[in-house]
């Protein structure tokens, strides 16, 4: 009998997900103090907020089975320009619309170029992230701090909690970002437009043929992809009050690995956003600990790295699998 | 008469680069009639078919649907004007559920939110009409090809559709599975459904259809009411004045009883088919015959080491032989034109010469380059030899037609000198004036002592060039023709399982 | 025989000439002179050679993987690695038995440059990965393994040896631009003496195909992006030469766009297929240009990263069939539209 092969894939990869995340917070647990507690964990959400609306908006682009790592360099370019016009004294209102709208604006650009003249999505997103980044370098070299009222109110206010004896909080824009998975969550369930991004990422020709807008849904997720790294480089500047050029370099491979980590598949056409945030909170661990044990902070990334390939390699192995035990082309 | 007509398809031209692939082509339908699109391939009907469903824009002509006249520009616009498809190789999603291929982009909502329940009941019912009671929250690609295409079909019919096109729907299914469908048609008829019916199959053609039109080399042959058209008329207006071009090939003067044994497999494996055992002789041409999926390629790509052995043993020349890869194959004077010559034939931008030298430069291995005088040598010997029509070597052969196209891998492969030469549907896609030349090519080539393995969907072709047969049925053998056994109907009795060999 | 106004080549060339001609007019004839001191070539166009070779030689062996329809963004981080590894034998950090050893410190470099491309080549021959997610692994790990090896600083060396690499002089020429005219010609006999440049081209066209036509796809690709770390490990030894210390943060930032515009420059198309390596190295001389003539202007150099993307963004709407064709219909609609009106 035929196995649902499909499933298991995004199903073992989340489960396998879930599971290293509850090793990975207990053994940090177990070895150090301080690390066992609710404020640990809402932490993780603190510190990975904006990471988490980045995500969230690239597992679009990965479930049509296209790639795009220009986010970094939107994520910095947000920062930048928003650092640089509030200190010409724009309102914050006026700023954060303007960059979403480049955000809008280079991710319908990237789309474009990818479903209307078949430029390779890495090749264009790559020049992409060389233009924005390049751009950041334009408008300031150095790092510009936020002293923008809203800014800092949106920093630094909180929900705290206090259970037992230890204090945990978290940060009004983490809910922003809840806000964005959930919305997110509900758009590839139950909608169309949701559901025609898991068609194209499973045969683009056959959801071409059923009729469905493959031309816009597809530069729709490139939007999406973009205009949450925007919303992210916001919330970003919201947690370091400040936009320098050259922050957050290689944080694409972060995002990307946060949705393969959580069970999306580079192919396309499987995965969910909820994998993604598991993917994210994985992270944050590593990073955690990485602190606590005092390493070299690039052990992090190597890490990451590490553990991002190891998924492909699963993802691979399954894959090949399924397609020996399906005897098809 | 004429009231109940809903499509209405008149003067159709569609030129592509170097090919009139249409050429004032009509065609009619009738609501609640099965109508028979047919023609050899290349005929034009995949090109016809594409124009109605707005894959391709034609150049000219005119599309009346139900007296309103469209021009569909792409799979859309189509379905909003009620022509729905399902084509040869199902054309669903294999990661979302069945009820989700069914419904998707016209799913029912529920205050915005797609209503996944209903989704899920609506298809149950609809499946219940077609006797399929499955779990339709499962993802399609559990499911065999035939439930597949079934599921392709409920989709099709529950958008409203006036007219459904079947692009050679039976073309992988089983005579059960088959009937079943079959049944699925008459009841859509009787609904009042129009159903265009593109298939190669004549036998079938004749079980369900009420009227027939024929296509040859882009152009109109005519229309016919099916009871009124015999086969052999029928085949008659499908080659046409052909037919005697291809009746004046020799046909090779029965099996050569002594022939030696050149390659033998013996208990072969690979994920796709097990238990090979097949015995090629010296100077013959043998033919893998049976319907597409039947397993037929699959031999040809093991012997070839296309696809990754799993067990089993090759002898060449009666001692073992390891052929892990196609290098390994080539070394040993094996050579293998694949089916699908655009995929996995042809290197599309580059030149004609390169395309010929190609094969023999990974024989000789990459340290021993042939040379660019010997490869214009080579190439220019094969070119005048098999006739290919080209201004120069220098040609990019994604610019030949398909013919040509064939005849250049075929070069390839001459250009290594092989002693097995693997056919697989050589003739698919092209005139007929290549088709019969290439049918000569093979025919002769065995005379000089070349041993052939010829695969194709067309029987008639088999019959003509095979001095021995293997018939193929569900990946398996079931059957071994030799010589003067070998014949249309003998085969076809043999595909359809009516006789145990 | 083609005409030379027919092949890869001409078009790049005549860019890189007119690009040069316009510099030196600009500039009022400085970009030309070329003064001798010590015996040693001086000038703009000698630093464009020197500074250029990098790009040259990165940019040989990246045309092969843009050749196959493959991409290697590792690049930057395998010279990090290879300066990392280099300098910290030389500077007796690790390694300490070889006495900071210049001709074996760059031996071994080198050998982790292929041991990056074996892995790049592992994941994408042999598992299947997408080269662009393969090499992305290595793009991001890569620079953290040169920090571990650096120790997370800035390695800094005194050897005149190993600086030599980069600063040093034969025959009154910098020696940068023998190695990297060693490398070029090591791979045009590669790819023209052997049959290697028609299969990596074939591989490139139509893979498929390829293995039915008997070339081993696998061992190819294994090859190329071995030889595509080897090549990014020399860059990296004569950047870190060239700064005196490898700077595991900087070295080789972003340098696979340098290489990749280079190639696209050169007139390689970024799908696969036909390449020269020729067109590459002129390409990559054009990317050098236009980044010393920026400087030499005195225009800010963060412009330099802008600048190469929107050439890049330019060169891939060439190459772009789809954008090509729209144009087209837009001539010929006004050009209907003209002949209305007359």
């Amino acid at each position: 009998m035929k196995k649902q092969v499909r499933l298991k894939i995004e199903n073992i990869s989340l489960v396998i997900a879930c599971v290293l995340f509850v090793l990975m917070f207990g053994a940090g647990a177990i070895h150090y103090d301080h690390f066992g507690s609710l404020s640990t964990f809402l932490n993780l959400f603190n510190d990975n907020a904006y990471l988490i609306v980045v995500a969230t908006g690239i597992t679009f682009v990965l479930l049509t089975g296209g790639i795009d790592i220009s986010v970094s360099s939107v994520v910095a370019f947000t920062c930048v320009l928003s650092a640089y016009l509030l200190q010409l004294g724009w309102s914050a209102a006026v700023v954060i619309c303007i960059v979403l709208v480049i955000g809008l604006l280079n991710g319908f650009l990237i789309g474009y170029c990818v479903q209307e003249l078949k430029i390779q999505p890495f090749i264009i997103t790559l020049a992409s992230q060389f233009l924005l980044r390049g751009m950041c370098a334009v408008v300031s070299t150095v790092s510009i701090p936020i002293e923008n009222n809203f800014y800092k109110a949106a920093a630094l206010n909180k929900i705290a909690f206090k259970i037992g004896r230890t204090n945990a909080k978290l940060y009004l824009y983490v809910f922003l970002a809840l806000a964005v998975v959930c919305v997110a969550f509900y758009v590839l369930n139950f909608t169309r437009f949701g559901r025609t991004v898991y068609a194209i990422g499973s045969n683009e020709l056959s959801a071409g043929y059923m009729g469905l807008n493959v031309k816009w849904v597809k530069i729709g997720v490139y939007m999406i992809s973009s205009f949450c790294a925007a919303l992210g480089g916001v919330i970003f500047s919201f947690y370091t009050l400040a936009g320098y050029s050259l922050q957050n370099m290689g944080m694409e491979l972060d995002a990307i690995s946060s949705a393969v980590i959580g069970g999306t598949l580079l192919t396309g056409g499987v995965g969910n956003v909820l994998g993604s945030v598991v993917g994210v909170l994985i992270q944050g661990v590593i990073q955690t600990i990485v602190t606590y044990q005092n390493l070299n902070a690039w052990w992090t990334r190597v890490t990451i790295a590490a553990l991002l390939c190891l998924f492909i390699v699963l993802q691979r192995i399954i894959s090949i699998r399924a397609d020996k035990r399906k005897g098809g082309h | 008469m004429e009231n109940d007509l809903i499509l209405r398809m008149e003067h159709i031209h569609k030129t592509f680069p170097g090919v009139k692939a249409l050429d004032d082509v009509e065609f009619s339908l009738k609501a609640g009639e099965i109508h028979a699109l047919l023609g050899e391939n290349g005929a034009g009907k995949s090109t016809l078919i594409k124009v109605l469903t707005g894959v391709e824009t034609k150049d000219s002509g005119t599309i009346v649907m139900d007296g309103r006249e469209i021009s569909p520009k792409s799979p859309i616009d189509a379905q909003n004007a009620g022509i729905s498809t399902v084509y040869q190789e199902v054309n669903l999603c294999p990661d979302l559920s069945i009820a989700e291929n069914i419904f998707i982009g016209r799913e029912p909502r529920k205050r915005g939110a797609i209503d996944w329940k209903s989704v899920n009941e609506k298809s149950r019912e609809l499946l219940k009409e077609f006797d399929l009671y499955l779990n339709v929250e499962e993802s399609l690609d559990n499911y065999s090809v035939a439930v597949q295409q079934m599921i392709a079909i409920a989709r099709a019919v529950d958008v409203k559709a006036k007219v459904l096109i079947l692009d050679e729907p039976t073309s992988s299914l089983s005579t059960q599975e088959v009937e079943k469908l079959f049944d699925i048609m008459r009841m859509l008829r009787e609904r009042g459904m129009g159903i265009i019916f593109v298939t190669h199959f004549l036998d079938q053609v004749y079980q369900v259809s009420d009227s027939i039109t024929i296509l040859r080399n882009g152009s109109f042959v005519g229309t016919y009411a099916a009871d009124k058209l015999p086969m052999l008329d029928l085949v008659g207006k499908m080659i046409g004045k052909d037919f005697e071009s291809l009746e004046a090939i020799p046909k090779l003067s029965g099996e050569k009883k002594d022939a030696e044994e050149l390659l033998a497999i013996k208990d072969g494996a690979t994920n796709e088919i097990s238990d090979v055992n097949v015995s090629i002789a010296k100077g013959e041409v043998t033919g893998f015959s049976g319907l597409l999926g039947s397993g037929r390629s699959e031999i040809a790509r093991l012997i070839f080491g296309a696809d990754k052995k799993t067990s089993g043993t090759t002898f060449i020349d009666g001692k073992e032989a390891e052929i892990g890869n196609p290098l390994d194959a080539i070394k040993r004077g094996i050579a293998f034109c694949p089916e699908d010559r655009k995929k996995d034939g042809i290197i599309g931008d580059m030149s004609i010469r390169e395309n010929i030298a190609i094969a023999l430069q990974s024989k000789r291995g990459l340290l021993h380059k042939v040379s660019r005088k010997e490869a214009d040598k080579i190439a220019q010997e094969l070119i005048d030899e098999l006739a290919i029509k080209t201004p120069s070597a220098d040609q990019k052969i994604k610019n030949l037609s398909g013919g040509n196209q064939q005849k250049v891998l075929l070069a390839r492969w001459l250009a290594t000198d092989p002693r097995l030469l693997i056919l697989d549907e050589p003739t698919r896609g092209i005139d007929i004036g290549a088709k019969a030349e290439i049918q000569k090519i093979v025919v002769e080539l065995a005379g000089r002592g070349m041993s052939c393995i010829f695969i194709s969907s067309e029987l008639e072709e088999m019959e003509r060039c095979c001095t021995r047969m293997f018939v193929l049925r569900d990946k398996k053998i079931v059957g071994e023709l030799s010589g003067d056994e070998i014949s249309q109907a003998s085969i076809m009795k043999r595909i359809a399982g009516e006789n145990k060999a | 025989m083609k005409k030379f106004t027919k092949t890869m080549e001409f078009k790049p060339l005549c860019i890189l000439i007119a690009i040069i001609l316009v510099c030196g007019i600009i500039s009022g004839g400085d970009f030309f002179k070329v003064t001798i001191v010590d015996g040693h070539f001086y000038g703009r166009l000698i630093d464009i050679l020197r500074n250029g070779s990098r790009y040259a030689i990165l940019a040989a062996g990246m045309t092969m993987a843009l050749g196959t329809g493959g991409t290697d963004i590792s690049v930057g981080s395998i010279m990090a690695i290879s300066g990392a590894i280099a300098c910290s034998i030389v500077d007796e950090r690790i390694l300490g038995g070889l006495h900071g050893n210049v001709a074996l410190a760059v031996i071994l470099a080198l050998c982790a440059g292929a041991l990056c491309g074996a892995w790049n080549g592992f994941m994408i021959a042999k598992l299947k990965v997408q080269p662009m997610v393969a090499t992305m692994i290595l793009l991001t790990a890569g620079r953290g393994i040169a920090q571990l090896i650096a120790d997370g600083k800035i390695v800094t060396i005194t050897s005149e040896g190993y600086y030599s690499i980069s600063g040093g002089y034969l025959l009154g020429f910098p020696i940068p631009m023998f190695i990297a005219t060693g490398v070029v010609i090591l791979f045009l006999i590669l790819t023209k003496g052997t049959a290697f440049g028609m299969q990596v081209e074939a591989i490139g066209v139509n893979q498929n195909s390829s293995r039915l036509a008997g070339i081993r796809v696998e061992r190819n690709l294994w090859i190329i992006y071995i030889l595509c770390g080897i090549t990014a490990a020399l860059a990296g030894i004569i950047e870190s030469a060239g700064i005196k210390g490898a700077d595991c943060n900087n070295c080789g930032l972003m340098i696979e766009m340098d290489g990749i515009l280079a190639v696209a420059i050169g007139g390689t198309s970024l799908a696969g297929g036909r390449f020269s390596i020729i067109s590459s190295v002129i390409g990559a001389l054009i990317v050098q240009t236009i980044s010393t003539t920026i400087y030499a202007f005195g225009v800010a150099p963060e412009l330099t990263r802008v600048a190469k993307a929107i050439i890049v963004i330019i060169v891939c709407l060439i190459q772009s069939q789809a954008f090509m064709n729209k144009i087209k219909a837009v001539g010929i609609r006004r050009s209907g539209k003209e002949a209305q009106a007359a």
